[in-house]
């Protein structure tokens, strides 16, 4: 089965040579036949790339261990869910699901566009077929996922325990669907700038593209977020990691991307802005890639050591010259259609919205590749931490919860004062109630950035409601339609708009948790034995009792031993109480090493199993690291009389020796977190998908008038007033 | 072997599929017309929702009353010529430039 996964992917690649051939003759013979076989090759690209993912699948599902990156990532005791998931956590596999994901994503795009844009078309396909070639001859030639060992391997390594959490297996492919659909809104800007046709279209034929990108994108780094929350030992869900950052910064552009493209679409400017943010979009999504497989992060100097790191370089910087060469030589067709009338208009919040999201992603690409420069020419590593990216991300970060409000309040080209005035008294209003109130009645003004930031949220949550009632009240007015249906036939119609604005309230709501979290966390380290309280915040926690598992994994991750405790949590006030169990399980060690037989279950990796108590207004969060030295005079003695014993005996003795730790277990140390509000990042996060999925669901109407069109009947004249 | 064989199957049977429009030859003219038709539609719709946009925006506010008669007149004065466009296409009249 594996020659028929690698014939999937030589012949895909050959599919993909073939499409940047094809379309690009078509393109220049004017032979459309080229450019619909050229087309069709992408279709025949994504079927095979499905196919190469089903064998592959297929070979983790059974443990097929004569696969090379079945051995390394799965074993025949890892869970289902983990054997499915395991292929991205590997080079090969990462880079085939970016393969198989942009070719899903470029047939599906070709399809949507195969009646318009004719001219375009052609040089995004050639594109499109480009970049596939690219990830299919590294996954060809390079890191093949269907390498195969001369003889099947006796065992598994196992997935990396780190991984063996739900949402960091689902984390890659929400990440590579993003990376990967800004290809599309790419390949489309180089189109309209190769045949000079930058208006709008190639914008409308990508627009769900590149909604679909990022809102992927921004799904996968919360998705990373809460598997740092909730898997890591060290209770934060964002620490400014050069990892995390590579996924942030086309994020950020690509927000800008999405609302700089409105301005061409009603106006016709900002061309070479968006041009430029796709362009950046797309470099970024790649560089994101190449910073978490090339080594790099690991160190400077690791770079050299991987195979991917030069042809990635390489790649990139093709890319990047080859994109600005385009812009440079097309400014004369990029040129506004419209002048800026007003400062105070929607067009010149975009434009300020742009330069806040290109500065934060500026500070944080400094703040990334700095140390690696630096390590670079200096030999010394440096790096750069948390306080630094939060001195000057959070300004921004406050502008641009300010701009959301702002934008959706003020109309195209021009605001007049009595306009203004109507449009921000109350949402302003309740931003300065809510300071007020907050001052008076809360500890809030503690931290002034998070004040403001609360004031803020308010303002824009109070903005969106405004919208929504106002808008409501005049389909009423033009409709007669009572006002709740009035409002949902207003969201219906304007799914774009209004989506956008559900989108903006649940951001506000996601950044109104960081700042809760950030700056009124309560946080306590203390080592502990059973019977001792430790008091953190406004809770009083008890360490109750020891517990130890052995081949009894509660939390599906496949660990032979875990350690843990049961802690008793009272508020003092109020009379809140819960029992939290937090654990640390570990794996066996894959090698036999100095501590020997019995001691290698537990000197391998290890896992925090973290346990909270969520709530609305604040979660307590605790992690255990237990001391294990009172067992290490147990399993030398063990190592020493039953190493050579059958392996049914030797579960015995590993048994007692784990229930050892519960009847005797030393002082543990307990990070405690009472973190206010955190809730409110996963739900802010689920509304912003929420209006992503409202902004990108077509209207019925919209849909019939396509079909329609398609199979063109004559259409009646519409009367329209002068 | 097996991967040779593979390889030539699969090349098989893409390569059927993919020089299907190649053998098949085509209405060149027919479909340009179509997509052109299809192109002036979509564009017709953009320009009808920005007309109900400009419109909401009016009713809510945002605009004044100058203001908003002069984009609605700019933005039906761009759909007439969408439909124009569409008509001379679909062959009802030349289109005027």
């Amino acid at each position: 089965m594996a020659a028929v996964g690698s014939a999937c992917l030589f012949v895909g690649l050959l599919c993909a040579l073939y499409a940047v051939g094809a379309s690009l003759y078509g393109a220049r013979t004017g032979r459309r036949g080229f450019v619909d076989s050229s087309r069709r090759a992408v279709y025949a690209l994504a079927a095979l790339m499905v196919g190469a993912f089903v064998v592959l699948e297929a070979a983790y599902l059974r443990s097929d261990l004569s696969f090379e990156i079945v051995v390394g990532s799965s074993s025949t005791d890892t869970p289902t869910f983990y054997k499915l998931t395991g292929m991205w956590s590997t080079q090969e596999g990462s880079l085939m699901l970016w393969a198989l994901v942009l070719s899903i994503f470029s047939a599906a795009v070709l399809r949507a566009t195969r009646h318009s844009l004719r001219e375009l078309v052609p040089y995004a396909t050639a594109v499109l077929g480009a970049i596939a070639l690219f990830f299919l001859a590294l996954s060809t030639f390079v890191e093949s996922p269907f390498a195969t060992l001369a003889a099947p391997a006796a065992a598994g390594n196992g997935l990396n325990p780190l991984l063996r959490n739900p949402a960091m297996m689902i984390h890659p492919p929400m990440l590579y669907a993003g990376y990967v659909a800004f290809s599309i809104p790419f390949a489309f800007a180089v189109g309209a700038l190769v045949t000079r046709r930058t208006g709008a279209d190639w914008i409308r034929a990508t627009r769900r593209f590149a909604l679909i990108a990022w809102s992927f994108l921004g799904l996968g780094i919360l998705l990373g977020a809460l598997w740092s929350y909730s898997e890591l030992g060290w209770g934060g869900y964002w620490a400014w990691d050069p990892v995390e950052n590579a996924s942030l910064m086309p994020w950020l552009t690509g927000t800008a991307f999405l609302h700089s493209v409105m301005v061409q679409e009603k106006r016709g400017m900002l061309r070479v802005w968006n041009v430029s943010l796709i362009v950046a979009t797309f470099v970024l999504s790649l560089l994101g890639t190449f910073l978490v497989r090339s080594g790099v992060l690991s160190s400077i100097h690791a770079f050299g050591a991987s195979t991917l790191g030069v042809p990635f370089l390489a790649f990139i910087g093709g890319v990047l010259l080859g994109s600005v060469v385009l812009v440079l030589t097309r400014l004369p067709d990029l040129r506004s259609e419209a002048r800026l009338d007003s400062l105070a208009s929607r067009e010149a919040a975009f434009l300020l919205n742009n330069l806040v999201l290109v500065g934060l992603c500026f500070v944080v690409f400094w703040g990334t590749f700095f140390p690696l420069i630096s390590e670079a020419v200096t030999g010394t590593e440096s790096s750069v931490g948390p306080p630094w990216f939060n001195r000057y991300v959070t300004p921004l970060a406050l502008a641009l919860v300010a701009l959301s409000g702002i934008g959706p309040l003020i109309a195209w080209r021009r605001a007049t004062p009595a306009n203004l005035r109507r449009a921000f008294l109350v949402p302003l209003a309740v931003a300065a109630a809510t300071g007020v109130g907050l001052v008076a009645l809360t500890p809030a003004e503690d931290s002034v950035p998070s004040l403001v930031m609360f004031a803020l949220v308010a303002f824009v949550l109070a903005v969106v409601a405004q919208e929504l009632w106002r808008g409501a009240g005049a389909r009423r007015t033009m409709t007669g339609e009572p006002r709740p249906l009035a409002l949902a036939r207003l969201v219906g119609r304007n799914r774009r708009r209004y989506g956008g604005y559900i989108v903006h309230a649940g951001i506000s709501l996601l950044l109104l948790g960081v700042a809760a979290s950030s700056a009124f966390v309560d946080q306590s380290d203390a080592r502990l034995a059973p019977g001792q309280t430790a008091r953190v915040g406004d809770y009083d926690v008890t360490y109750r009792e020891p517990t130890a598992r052995f081949l009894d994994d509660r939390s599906g991750t496949g660990a032979p031993v875990t350690f843990g405790a049961v802690l008793d949590v009272r508020r003092r006030e109020g009379g809140e109480a819960f029992t939290l169990r937090p654990s640390r399980n570990y794996y066996e060690a894959a090698a036999t090493g100095p501590m020997g037989v019995f001691g290698r279950f537990f000197s391998g990796e290890s896992t925090t199993e973290v346990d909270m108590r969520r709530g609305l207004g604040r979660d307590v969060w605790m992690a255990v690291q237990p001391d294990l030295r009172a067992l290490i005079g147990p399993i030398k003695e063990a190592n020493r009389r039953f190493s050579d014993v059958p392996g049914e005996a030797q579960a015995l003795i590993l048994a007692a020796i784990v229930e050892r730790y519960r009847r005797a277990a030393p002082p543990a140390t307990f990070r405690t977190l009472v973190s206010p509000m955190i809730a409110w990042i996963w739900l802010g996060g689920a509304v912003v998908l929420l209006g992503s999925l409202v902004a990108l669901w077509p209207t019925p109407g919209a849909r019939a008038r396509r079909v329609t069109s398609l199979y063109a009947a004559r259409l009646g004249r519409e009367l329209s007033r002068a | 072997m097996e991967y040779v064989i593979a390889v030539l199957i699969l090349v098989a049977l893409v390569g059927l599929f993919v020089t299907g429009p190649l053998r098949r030859g085509e209405r060149e003219v027919e479909a340009a017309r179509a997509d052109r038709c299809a192109e002036l539609e979509a564009a017709k719709e953009v320009k009808l929702r920005e007309i109900r946009d400009a419109e909401l925006d009016f009713r809510m506010g945002k605009v004044s009353e100058a203001d908003h008669r002069a984009t609605d007149r700019e933005l039906r004065a761009q759909a007439i010529e969408i439909l124009e466009q569409l008509d001379a296409v679909e062959g009802r009249r030349p289109a005027e430039h």
